[in-house]
Formats: C-alpha cells, structure tokens, sequence
C-alpha cells in the first residue's frame, strides 16, 4: 500500500492535532442530556431568591423579616446580622478588596444583595422576598467617575474610611482605589516634546456585561455528619472557588468539593465568587438541607460583573512620515462600589499594558487609576484576556487617528510601523516580550482577499455622491492579543500560581482518562485535548475521556478564562502526553529487546530503527505497563503535568470590516467582515472557526449596540434582554474567516489560543468602520455603541 | 395560593398528568416536576427561546405559557426527538455542522427548527435567519446553525448531505 | 420572575366570558396570547385575582370575507395573519405588520385582538388598523357595538373598551384597486419594539394621489393618526417632495417620551423617515 495512504488512514483514525473532529461534547447537548447546575435536583432540595436595594446609594434603617418568615413553606431569611457571628458577611474580592455578601448597614449600588430568602421552592421564595420590609435612607448618589474623585462627592465605602493605602498602594480620595503606572514616564515625555506630529484622543469604552445565556447560579449541599461542603456551581475557576470558599469558611479544602457541571457560557461572567454562592452555602450549612440559588436575568445584567468602564486618553508621537515615537495613555477605571475585578494580583489593570501593539513603538507611559462609584462590581474578562481588549482598543484606534491627521491610509500607516518578523522574540517598551508574529504578510493576504483598493475607490465615488443616501466606511485592525495568563512569577490569583495542570491514565486496553483543571464552557476542550493526548502519545482520541470540573477528581487548576486553555492546560496535556510516551517507549524497548533509543515513535506505535517490521502499539505497551514492564520500572502507565508557562502567547490577526450607514437615520448594514486569525498550531480547524464566529458576533454586539448606562440617581438602566443587545441570527451578519499560521516557539506544541481573538479585534475594526464612514467630514472618533440613536446623532452634530 | 387543579396532555407521546397551581410556568413544570430538563430558562421575560417547545404544532416560548393552559396539549421536547437510539436528522445536522458550542440554547434551537422544517421544508438561509430570530445563541454567531438547518432539511428531504467540516481538510500525511 | 397567585378561567363561549367579567370585574384579566400580560405579571407589576383565558372561545377565531369586509376574529394569531392566503391577498400590509412584530414564537401566541386592545402605543397592529380604517366589534352584557379605528385609542393603555367589555372582531375594508400600502419600522432588534414606525395606505389614479391614510407607533401616548400628513397627499402626484412635506406634517404631530432607543428629536425625525419609508415602499406596492 502507498505510505501516505496508509498514514493517512492511520491519522484519521487517531483524529489527532489538525483533524476537524466532531464534538464529543454534542451528543448529550443535543438530546436534552446536557446537565446545568440549574438542571440537578437533590432530596430535600430548597431554594433561594435574594432581596436586592432599590436604591443606588442608601443607609439601612432597619429590615423586619418577621413577615417572611412565617410565610408558609419558608426556612430561612438571611441578612448581614446572621452572616456577622460567622464572619461572612463581607468576602475578599480577587482584586484585594472586600465586598459585602449581604449589605452591612448601607448600600452602595442598585440590587446589591440585602436578603437571601430560603423556601420550599421558587414559588414559595417569590412570595416570601416581596415580604421582606427594608427601610432604607436614601443617599446622593455618584455613577461619574470623575464626578466620584470631585473633593465633596459622596463618600461610596465608609467601611474604608481613613485607608489611606490599599492592595495596590495609596489612595489619593476617599472614592480612590489605586493608581498604576508602567513605563519610562521621562523618556515617552520627552519623546512627546520632541515629536514632528502628535495625536491626542479622547474614548469611551462602555459598561458591558458578558451576558451567557444561562445565569449565574450554585447548588450547596452540606452533610454535616460527615462534614462535607459539595457545591455544583457556574464556575470557570472551580479550584479557585474551593480556596476561597475555604478561606471563607474554614473547612479544610480536603473537606470542600467544588463541581463545575455542563455550563450554559461564560465569557468572563462565570470568574469571579458572588454573593448568591456565598448565601446559598452558608444557608445549606445553617438549614442542613441542600440550597439552590439561581439569578434572573435581570440579576446576572445588573449585579454579577460588568466589564470595561474605561476612560482612556491616549496619545501617539511621530514622525512626519507616520513612524511612532512614544505613547502615552491615561486612563479613569470605573470600578463600581467594590473592586471585584478579575485581574492577576500584581496587575490592577491586568495586561492593559500589551497597549503598544503590534506596532514597534520605542517609548510608551500609562497610567491607570482606579474609581469607586455607585454601580455594581466586576471588571472582568468578557472574552479576552484581563483588560486586554481596552488595550488593543486603545491602540487600534490612536493608529486610525493618527493616519488621519498625517493623511496615511490605514493599511498602510500599520504597515510603517509593524513589529517585523525578525525582531521576535520581542520586548515591547511596557516589559512584555511578544514571542512570535508575523504581522504583513497577515495584513497584506486580507487587502488582496477583499481587494481594498477597489473598496477605496468604491468610497471615494461613494464620497463624490451628494446624493448618496449612504455613507460608507471601511476599517481595519491589526490586533496583537496576549493570552495564557501566565507564568507564575507575574501571574498570580489569591496567591496561587497561574499553571494548569493534566492527569492521564491509560488503562490496559489501550483506553485512556485524562483530568485538567480547566472547565469548558462550550469550547469543546473533551474534543481538543484529546486531539492533543492523541497525536502526542499515539492513543486515538475516540479512545480517550476527557474529564473537568470536579476538584475531587482533578489535579489543581486556575480554570478556563483569558484564553488560557490551550496555552496553558494545552501545553501539560502535550507535557503529561510525552511523559507516558517516553514510558511506553521504555517498556517498548524491553518488549523488543532493543535500547530505547534505537526505537522511533510512528503516530501509534514504536518501531525498530532500519527494522519497521518490528514495532509494538500504543495498544499492546498499555496492556504491557500492567504486566511486563523493564526491571525496576513501576507498573501503570501514568502522568501528571503541572505546567507554569514561561512567556505568555501572543495570538494576532488582521481584520477588514465594510459598512454602510444610512445618514438620515443611523442604520447601519456590515456589508462585509474579513477576519485572519493566527493562533499558531491549529487543534481542530471546526472548533477554530466556531470560536472565531463566536467572538466576531460578542465583538458586533458590543460595538453596535451592547450598554448598561446609568441614570442620574444610579438606576441602571437596560437590564433586560429587551435592551441589553444580544443580536439575533437576523441582525448578526454573516463572517468570513482566513488564517496563516506563526507557531509560538515556546509552548510545546506551538499553539498560542483563540477564542477572544476575534472578540478583541473586531471591536476597535467596527470603530475604525464606522468613524472612517465620516472622516471625510472630520471625524476622528465617536463613542460605542454604534446604535441607530447614536450614530444618527453623530450625522447631525455634522450637519448631515 | 391558589387550588391545584391536574392537568393532563401528551408529552413526547405519553399521557402525563401533573398537579400544579394555576400560576405555574410550563418551563418550570417541565423542568421541576417532569425531569424534562432540555428545555432550560435564559431569560423569563420572552426573548431568549432557550424554553421552547412544540406545543400543538407551534413553537412556544414556555416560560410564558401557564401549565393549566395545556390541558389536553400535544408536547414535543428536545427528549422526544431521538427515536430507538437513532438521532433527528436537526440532532445529527448540529454535530456536523458544529451548530453548538456551550449547549444551553439547543434545545429549543434544534425545537424550534424543527417546527420551522415541517413548514417549510425547503428555507433560504435569508428564511431560516427570519424564522429563527426568536432564539438566542451567544456562542456560535448562527452561521453553522443556519448550516446545519440546511444540512437537517437537505437529509429530510431525502437528499445526501455532509459535513462542511471534513475531518482531514488540513491534515496532509 | 414569578407571577402572584390567581385563579384561571378558560371559557368556552363567549357568554361565559361576558358572565365571568360581570362577575369578577376590575379582578379579572382577560388572557390573550399572553406575551404582554404574563411578563407584567412576572414582574409583579399587575395581579389579577382571575386570569379568563380565551383560547377555547371559537367565536373569537377565523378569517372570513363579508361582502367588501375582511372579518378577523381578535384571537387570530399574528402567524396566522402572516400563513394565511387570503390575508396575503386582500391585506398585504397586515401581513407587512405581523412580520414586523415579536419574533416567531411570539408570533405563534400573540394576537391581533391583544395586541390592539392593550392600548400600548408601542403596539404595532393600531397603526395599521387607523391606517386600514378598521372598525373593532366590541362586546358586553349590554349588546355588541363597532367602534372605527381612529376612535379607539384614548391614551396610555386607555381604550373605548369598558369594563365588561371585550374585543370579539376586526373588521377592515379590502382596499380597491390603485392602492398601495406599507409599514415602516425602525427597531433596534427582533423582538423590540418601535422606535417610530408608520403604516400608510395610498390610492393612486392616472399617477395621481386620490386618497391617503397615514398613522404612527410609538411617538405619542397612542397611535397617531396623520391626518394633515396624508390631507397633503392628496390631489398631487406622490413625488419626492410631496413625500418630505408628508413626512414633516407628520413629525409635527409626534410626541414621544425619551428612553434608550432615543430622544425625542431622534423619534420623531424617525416617523419622519418612516413615513418617507413607507410612502415609497406604498408607491411601488400600487396595483
């Protein structure tokens, strides 16, 4: 037979690195099977619903119960007096701080949990709430950051009152946070004072919130002879949450089983540990019964993790000919009523820094502050890494603006200033080592692919057109990610190192079971580590389960956010895949009585150097590990892998968005988006592609429409799905994908991440679109969304 | 609280009675009473689809149908699908062309189309994207649902069909 | 996300509809499709003590012609409006509209008769059926009385229905030929509702407008009916400038409320741009 056939054969039946293998994860999907923390049911079962302010900002007077709790078919009302003698009434946040589980004398953000009702079911729980009698004193309240830094404005956290230092150095106001700096500030102000041309710009990044499609929710279930904590909880951090939750409460961790099951998207919403998850455990420990809480959707809108709320200023020197000198950013974080953000432990504004881009920028200052206002907490990861889609935002903009005042095109203006492929590995003038790229050829293949020039033309005569009824806007992006957080001497949450880890066991038959401590939420990692596993120690992926999500049953791990998967998690799984390949290649030596190295591993099996007739399988050494292995060698073939990265990866992509507005009303049509990802070696082609429409659709909703803005007196406004943008399948437009491949050189198998790519890149490309559908008139940024009202007001205020 | 009344129709092709108040929420009988946990709660107020069911030959949100309305109701889940271990062509149609990511909104992803097959069997993309804009997904942007749509109604309507997704595309041995 | 406890009625005659409101008065609701009522209730914001659900009444459904009438029973479903044939042909913009409402499963529930009845002005169908010259056959323990279109809609969920009263039929008349019709919505997504909309019916004769019927959603406590907007059609060609001057007599009439889809200058410039939408759309739709 033809060798290439007969590999062929082989490589399709072991569906390894590159195959585009169907899901394992479908068939229980797709029959109703899947299983949601809000799916599972236990004897004895109550549930629970929280009580939430009405008002932003407010002092507790007083909450009478009494009425709920004689509510037929109620167990439980608690409040912050009942949390007090256990201590739990306030938590630490991950980003040093402390937030109230329950309101402790006073609220400071609209529905901030007040009451945790607990009842027979959720019937029950509805009535009981509305009986719950809270007498508040209502408070000015401040949903400005910059109005909240104001000498006078209203004092958001009294229980501050006097820390003049927090987690990340001084406070300078009593609404203060942090201020984080990085960068040579000397050096980029005197590049400034130097500089032929500079730009300065003003942006607003909006308050979003990732929205999954099934809430937030837990399950607890205290067995208090045995002293057991079992929590099923939507989590992407179930190793984190059982730390903390031992921390919380002091029951060993030994004592505590956390149980990520099938969960409904994450996005970022699922990182953090809410108050909801706190209550529903303490009223299991408390009543001895199992306790369910699951949030509304009003609730997961308005009160577990918003993301963004950036202020930035950015600023770009250059020379006459567009070539980057400094930048220079500054940036007012709003960080709602406690900071809850989701960052790595060093880094307040997590890799913001990455704001330099894939362009070769000598000198670059930022500064970011951290503001308290009377809105909810988060600032997580909507599908990016920490902060990292402001950054690339940040950047990708300035670049636009900064071809405009120089009249550079777009494309080219990048071109000017790409990192080139020989300068990798890297060191951005922000500390980070980007390692690996190749940024021209990325851009250059999506010019020709839409043929631009004839886009440019096509606008010029657009431009030309009085009567025109539409504008048209063409923007690009050329984005540099950095995910895989990260090596553990930056990288660390409560503490804890940022690696993850892989188990694999293979059994006798051949068969294997490999644990992580990552936790999909919808990625299909039950797919693609197994892909991994296959092509790196030669068992075929239908051969292998994958398991994750239960801390008793898997090695420690940081969890699935930030692109961290594949980087991370991927790269033990290629590790412990290559410790039980070398093994098996030991036993494979002593069953053909050769020396191990006279041996070459051939996709699934070991073969004679110069003797391919003599070879054994990945099969036939399993069964051997458990009864015939070399002298001294213990039986089992078994590996573990704890894997702490030591760079970060730095997945980029060239995107080319067309729109068209109408000017009289706002509506605006994309009438084309091109996106090249490269995220290095490429798993599972499918999965790829479905990741990257994915993140492309998050990206479009948040630049055209997604929002939670406040009024005045701090009542959030929109937080229904009647406002809240989640583009239906009518409004999405339809996306074309490309690639090239750049492998990182420092992960084992050269895979670098992909999901939030397109989430990250796409946004500041619906900004380039859409301001350069007005340029001509002088436009040089407007804030997101890109709502009919808003752009329509835009056309106006140029006189359209 | 108000009386429990029983209330009786078919499920998935089997006489199911169940007790509830007059206020009770299909999804949560369904869900909590039934074992019928496919179709799952997004967002209770009408907009996500996540519940949907077949409910007399038309695809309803049941996060906003009262129990005690479907007396004497013909139901069909994501649970009545799959007949003697063999999968619905939509079932095998979302694998193929990976219409799912997460899972939460299949269920009533996969009813809904369902119902919008069996009215019209052969639908433009244009018309899949109309008729099904009554169903949220936040993970696979729709395209490879719009797909597998046409690969479920390309199967039904006897045609061959394959994946747009070939295992080897990339592969070269 | 749990409606309060009440007590559920489901009719089989109109009669026992009649007797049940006489009997329960401001305690009861009538249940419709449901997709306005039971959110309210699930958010607490209405609890009635009874529920009278009308999905067993048969004489509240079908579609029928009567002489130069198409009778539409109120619990007609909006896809039953947009799958049925005769609908097709004798009121294409009803059609137009109950594209334009929901998204499909709340298509499926949703009814011509609610949807009216509410008195929401972010309601499609009253727009249309001012711009159809609709007439409502309303019902109580007293007899059955019509009531047009245009004097149906007397504020904010505020109507001609009394209590006791229920909404039974709509009557509308086939338009003759030489006319055109359209409904132009502006919305941020399937499933909201109107930012501005306008439903115009146009007749056209030798190339001139020989009579016109314009109504707006959403930028007034009701349903507006342009009177001078569809006046200044008429007796004229409908060229571009007699669209722009409809459009202005138009937005002189709106009075929107402010919210996230936007301020009252971009609402009503909107009904300004709907009824430019329509009237073309209305033009090439003549036959």
């Amino acid at each position: 037979m033809d060798q290439n056939v007969e590999n062929h054969g082989r490589l399709e039946k072991l569906e390894g690195i590159g195959c585009s293998r169907k899901r394992r994860e479908d068939p229980r999907f797709i029959q109703g099977k899947g299983n949601y923390v809000d799916d599972i049911k236990l004897p004895g079962m109550l549930f629970a619903v929280m009580v939430r302010s009405p008002y932003a900002h407010a002092k507790i007077k007083s909450i009478d119960t009494s009425k709920a709790k004689a509510y037929p078919g109620v167990h439980a009302v608690l409040t912050a007096d009942d949390l007090k003698p256990l201590k739990l009434h306030w938590m630490p946040t991950l980003a040093g701080d402390v937030q109230a589980v329950l309101a402790d004398g006073y609220v400071s953000f609209q529905n901030q949990e007040v009451a945790f009702v607990v009842a027979d079911d959720r019937y029950v729980a509805a009535d009981a709430a509305e009986l719950v009698e809270v007498d508040y004193e209502e408070l000015p309240a401040v949903v400005d950051p910059f109005k909240a830094l104001l000498p006078d404005a209203p004092v958001i956290r009294p229980d501050l009152d006097g820390k003049s230092v927090g987690a990340h150095g001084a406070r300078k106001h009593h609404n203060h946070i942090f201020n984080w700096q990085i960068g040579d500030k000397d050096k980029t102000d005197r590049a400034f004072t130097d500089a032929e041309v500079t730009v300065k710009q003003d942006m607003h990044y909006p308050r979003v919130h990732p929205c999954p499609l099934e809430t937030c929710g837990s399950l607890a279930s205290y067995d208090a002879i045995r002293g057991d904590l079992t929590v099923w909880i939507t989590s992407q951090a179930p190793h984190v949450v059982r730390t903390v939750v031992g921390l919380l409460s002091s029951i060993p961790e030994s004592k505590i089983r956390i149980i990520s099951p099938d969960i409904g998207g994450g996005f970022g919403n699922k990182v953090g540990v809410y108050p909801g998850y706190v209550c529903s455990i303490v009223a299991s420990i408390v009543l001895g019964r199992p306790v369910k809480w699951i949030e509304s959707r009003s609730e997961n809108l308005t009160t577990t993790a918003f993301a963004r709320d950036y202020w930035m200023t950015g600023e770009l020197a250059a020379d006459r000919n567009g070539k980057i000198k400094a930048l220079r950013v500054n940036v007012t974080a709003d960080h709602g009523a406690f900071d809850a953000c989701a960052d790595p432990t060093k880094w307040p504004a997590g890799m913001f820094h990455v704001c330099t881009g894939s362009y070769d920028i000598p000198n670059a200052h930022v500064s970011v502050d951290g503001v308290y206002t009377n809105k909810f907490p988060g600032g997580v990861a909507y599908r990016c890494s920490f902060r990292v889609t402001e950054a690339v935002y940040l950047v990708e903009r300035m670049i636009d603006v900064l071809a405009q005042k120089l009249n550079i095109d777009k494309a080219e203006i990048r071109k000017r200033n790409f990192i080139k492929y020989e300068q990798f590995p890297y060191l951005t003038p922000l500390g980070l080592e980007f390692d690996s790229g190749n940024y021209l050829p990325a851009l250059e293949k999506v010019l020709e692919a839409v043929d631009y020039t004839a886009l440019r033309a096509e606008q010029a005569q657009k431009r030309a057109d009085p009567n025109c009824p539409t504008l048209m806007g063409i923007g690009i992006t050329t984005f540099t990610e950095i995910v895989g957080a990260g090596p553990s001497k930056s990288c660390d949450i409560l503490g804890i190192g940022m690696f993850d880890s892989c188990e694999i066991r293979v059994h006798p038959d051949g068969s294997a079971i490999a644990r992580m401590g990552t936790i999909s939420q919808g990625q299909g990692h039950q797919t693609t580590y197994a892909q991994i596993i296959a092509s790196e120690s030669g068992i075929a992926a239908s051969q292998i389960a994958v398991e994750e999500g239960d801390t008793s049953t898997a090695p420690y791990g940081l969890g699935t956010y930030g692109s961290r998967s594949t980087p991370v998690a991927g790269a033990a799984v290629a590790r412990a895949s290559r410790k039980i390949r070398e093994k098996a290649r030991k036993i494979a030596a002593h069953l053909l009585e050769v020396a191990p190295d006279d041996l070459e591993f051939d996709l699934d099996q070991f073969k004679v150097k110069g003797d391919p007739s003599k070879a054994k399988t990945m099969k036939e050494i399993a069964w051997a590990a458990y009864n015939n292995v070399p002298e001294g060698m213990e039986m089992g073939l078994e590996a573990v892998d704890y894997y702490d990265p030591p760079n970060f990866t730095f997945p980029f992509g060239a995107y080319l968005c067309v729109v068209d507005v109408n000017k009289k009303t706002g509506e605006t049509k994309v009438r084309r988006f091109y996106a090249l990802d490269d995220c290095g070696t490429r798993i599972n082609p499918m999965i790829i592609e479905g990741q990257i429409h994915g993140g492309l659709t998050e990206g479009f909703a948040v630049a055209m429409g997604q929002e939670l803005p406040y009024d005045e007196q701090g009542n959030v406004l929109g937080g229904t799905l009647m406002d809240y943008f989640l583009p239906t399948s009518v409004e999405t437009p339809h996306w074309e994908t490309d690639f090239t491949v750049t492998p990182s050189p420092h992960h084992p198998i050269g895979a670098k991440g992909v999901a939030e790519s397109p989430h990250v890149g796409s946004i500041p490309c619906f900004s380039s679109a859409m301001v350069d559908a007005f340029a001509h008139l002088g436009t040089t940024h407007f804030n997101m969304p890109y709502n009919s009202y808003r752009v329509w007001q835009h056309a106006q205020s140029l006189g359209l | 609280m108000s009386k429990k009344t029983i209330v009786s129709f078919k499920l998935n092709g089997t006489a199911t009675d169940v007790m509830v108040e007059p206020r009770e929420l299909l999804i949560h009988t369904l869900r909590e009473k039934l074992s019928i946990t496919g179709p799952h709660i997004g967002c209770e107020t009408s907009h996500c689809g996540t519940c949907t069911v077949d409910l007399d030959g038309i695809s309803v949100k049941s996060c906003t149908v009262l129990t005690v309305q479907c007396e004497g109701a013909e139901m069909l889940t994501i649970e009545g699908f799959a007949k003697g271990g063999v999968l619905h062509p939509l079932q095998e149609a979302f694998t193929q062309e990976h219409g799912l990511q997460c899972g939460y909104c299949t269920p009533g992803m996969i009813t809904r189309a369902y119902r919008l097959l069996q009215e019209n069997p052969s639908p433009t993309e244009e018309e899949i994207r109309f008729w099904m804009a009554g169903n949220l997904c936040r993970c696979t942007g729709y395209q490879n649902i719009v797909k597998a749509i046409q690969y479920a109604a390309a199967k039904m309507r006897g045609e061959s069909v394959t994946s747009s997704h070939p295992l080897m595309a990339e592969i070269s041995a | 996300m749990i409606p309060r406890s009440f007590e559920y009625h489901a009719p089989t005659a109109l009669p026992e509809v009649i007797a049940l409101l006489g009997q329960y008065g401001d305690e009861a609701k009538l249940l419709a499709g449901g997709h306005s009522l039971l959110p309210m209730m699930k958010l607490r914001f209405a609890g009635p003590g009874h529920l009278i659900d009308l999905r067993k009444v048969a004489e509240l459904k079908g579609i029928s012609v009567v002489g130069s009438e198409l009778h539409i029973g109120a619990m007609t479903t909006e896809n039953e409006l947009i799958f049925s044939k005769l609908v097709a042909e004798k009121l294409p913009l009803l059609v137009e509209v109950a594209r334009q409402i929901a998204d499909p499963q709340v298509r499926y529930k949703g009814t011509i008769g609610g949807d009216i009845s509410h008195g929401d002005p972010g309601n499609d169908h009253p727009a249309v059926m001012m711009a159809m010259d609709a007439t409502f056959v309303l019902v109580s323990a007293t007899g059955e009385r019509l009531v047009k279109a245009t004097e149906f809609f007397h504020g904010m969920y505020d109507t001609a229905l009394t209590p006791g009263e229920v909404m039974t039929q709509i009557r509308i008349p086939v338009p003759p030929a030489g006319t055109g019709s359209s409904y132009a919505k502006l919305k941020r997504k399937t499933g909201d509702y109107a930012t501005a909309a306008a439903a115009v019916v146009v007749q056209v004769q030798n190339g001139v407008c020989s009579a016109a019927r314009i109504a707006l959603t959403n930028v007034g406590p009701t349903a507006l009916f342009a009177t001078d907007a569809a006046a200044s059609l008429v007796g004229k060609p409908i060229d571009d400038a007699a669209i722009v001057q409809a459009a202005k007599l138009a937005m002189a009439i709106c009075e929107p409320v402010a919210d996230l889809r936007g301020d009252e200058a971009y609402k009503t410039a909107m009904a300004g741009q709907m009824v430019e939408r329509a009237l073309r759309s209305a033009v090439s739709h003549v036959k």
